[in-house]
């Protein structure tokens, strides 16, 4: 099944309501050909506060960008602007593509097995045949009969990133992606984002510390 | 993606421990209300519709608080959202399987209720085409009040609140379907209810 890609915001739902059309981008920006993500002056405003303002940044295919700041400042605002949860008080972002995020809740429904839960989310993304190498990429393989409800909430996190590397999306949008981990894991996620970049994806990750995004660009925030 | 969406919550309403609470309620009641009138049989038969419709609403209700506050705090919306999946399809699907979840078990228990309730086969049947007209309306009343209280601490009892006077045209035009034109105008309720009802939710659940 093709899934619509957000070309930008604001037509999420138009795009949504015409899911026959196999590359909806291509009929909305015919001369959009590189899927860089630009950020423009982007500001935020949560009740009433205004987060932050005047977030710029650019990042080709192959790159990164790490969020960095203080709790609170901010970073998982930026990150759910981008993927479209949130509106933006000012600004506007443009990337061509498709966008997978992680957030801090889990998504996976307690009485499922892990298997069948990232098979439903795979299944949506047009994505089954990806998720054995996701599986594997997470070193899930020995959990997937095991009820989410059993999973530790390192395993759990495991699970939200091989959702995101099953997605087969080009914008990775990673809350927080090694709170956690162990370090074999965040070994792991570590080579899962440098083999997505070296496709010509893009990773944004809110982080605290080095995740092992090399080479990436910095936004600080607060 | 309609039909995966509504696979997907049909699948997780079946797995739930709560799949049978709503067609045993309303069995349940429909048991009680001769203990509780008395034995007169043709006062039963004549109050019956009325009894089975009130069931019905309330059966409806029944797991508001499960239909999809729980999305909303485990990411699963967000994680829709992310995808481009538009909220309106997201609750659509989700009225299509709370209707599936609750009112088809109902039609199938019906038949108990009637016999219970002394109901004879011919103001049995039109009851049972009155409901399958109105559930509809009914699955989507439900489906917006879970939009409404998501998120809300007791949201169960505020759901009741808001459903119960949106749905009583339902519930007129379904007790009276013996009248001419009732079941059109039941029909109409539903209609009304499942057109309004996906956008109302998707604008309760949006992300603010």
């Amino acid at each position: 099944m093709q899934r619509p890609n957000n070309a930008a915001f604001g037509c999420r739902h138009e795009l949504l309501s015409c899911p026959g059309v196999t590359k909806p981008h291509q009929a909305i920006k015919p001369d959009a050909v590189s899927t860089t993500l630009v950020i423009a002056d982007l500001a935020c405003r949560r009740g009433g506060r205004l987060l932050f303002d005047g977030i710029s940044a650019r990042v080709p295919p192959g790159g990164a960008l790490q969020l960095v700041g203080p709790n609170g400042a901010g970073k998982s605002s930026l990150l759910r602007l981008l993927a479209g949860l949130l509106p933006a008080a000012a600004g506007r972002v443009e990337f061509v593509g498709r966008r997978a995020f992680l957030g801090h809740e889990v998504a996976l429904k307690p009485r499922q097995t892990l298997g069948s839960e990232l098979a439903h989310w795979a299944r949506l993304d047009g994505g089954a045949d990806r998720l054995p190498a996701a599986l594997g990429a997470m070193n899930l393989d020995a959990l997937i009969d095991v009820p989410c409800r059993m999973l530790s909430s390192g395993q759990k996190r495991r699970a939200g990133l091989a959702r995101v590397m099953a997605a087969g999306a080009d914008l990775w949008l990673l809350d927080e992606p090694t709170a956690g981990l162990d370090t074999a894991s965040a070994a792991l996620l570590a080579q899962a984002m440098a083999a997505h970049r070296a496709a010509g994806g893009i990773v944004v990750a809110a982080v605290h510390g080095d995740i092992g995004l090399d080479g990436a660009d910095v936004v600080r925030l607060g | 993606m309609f039909l995966a969406l509504v696979r997907r919550d049909l699948l997780l309403i079946a797995r739930s421990p709560a799949l049978w609470l709503p067609v045993m309620f309303f069995v349940l009641v429909a048991a009680i209300f001769p203990f509780a009138v008395g034995p007169d049989a043709r006062l039963l038969a004549r109050i019956a519709p009325g009894i089975i419709w009130v069931a019905a609403l309330l059966a409806s209700l029944l797991p508001v608080e499960t239909l999809l506050a729980p999305d909303v705090e485990d990411g699963t919306i967000d994680q829709l959202i992310s995808r481009g999946i538009a909220l309106e399809l997201v609750c659509a699907a989700r009225i299509c399987a709370h209707w599936l979840g609750f009112a088809v078990p109902l039609l199938a228990a019906l038949p108990v209720a009637g016999v219970l309730l002394g109901l004879d086969g011919d103001a049995g049947t039109r009851l049972g085409i009155a409901l399958l007209l109105g559930t509809p309306a009914l699955a989507s009343l439900a489906v917006v009040a879970a939009a409404l209280t998501a998120g809300l601490k007791g949201g169960g009892a505020l759901a009741g609140l808001i459903v119960l006077p949106l749905a009583l045209p339902v519930l007129i035009f379904g007790v009276g379907s013996d009248v001419d034109g009732a079941f059109r105008l039941l029909g109409a309720a539903s209609l009304v209810a499942l057109a309004i009802g996906p956008f109302a939710a998707a604008a309760a659940l949006k992300p603010e």
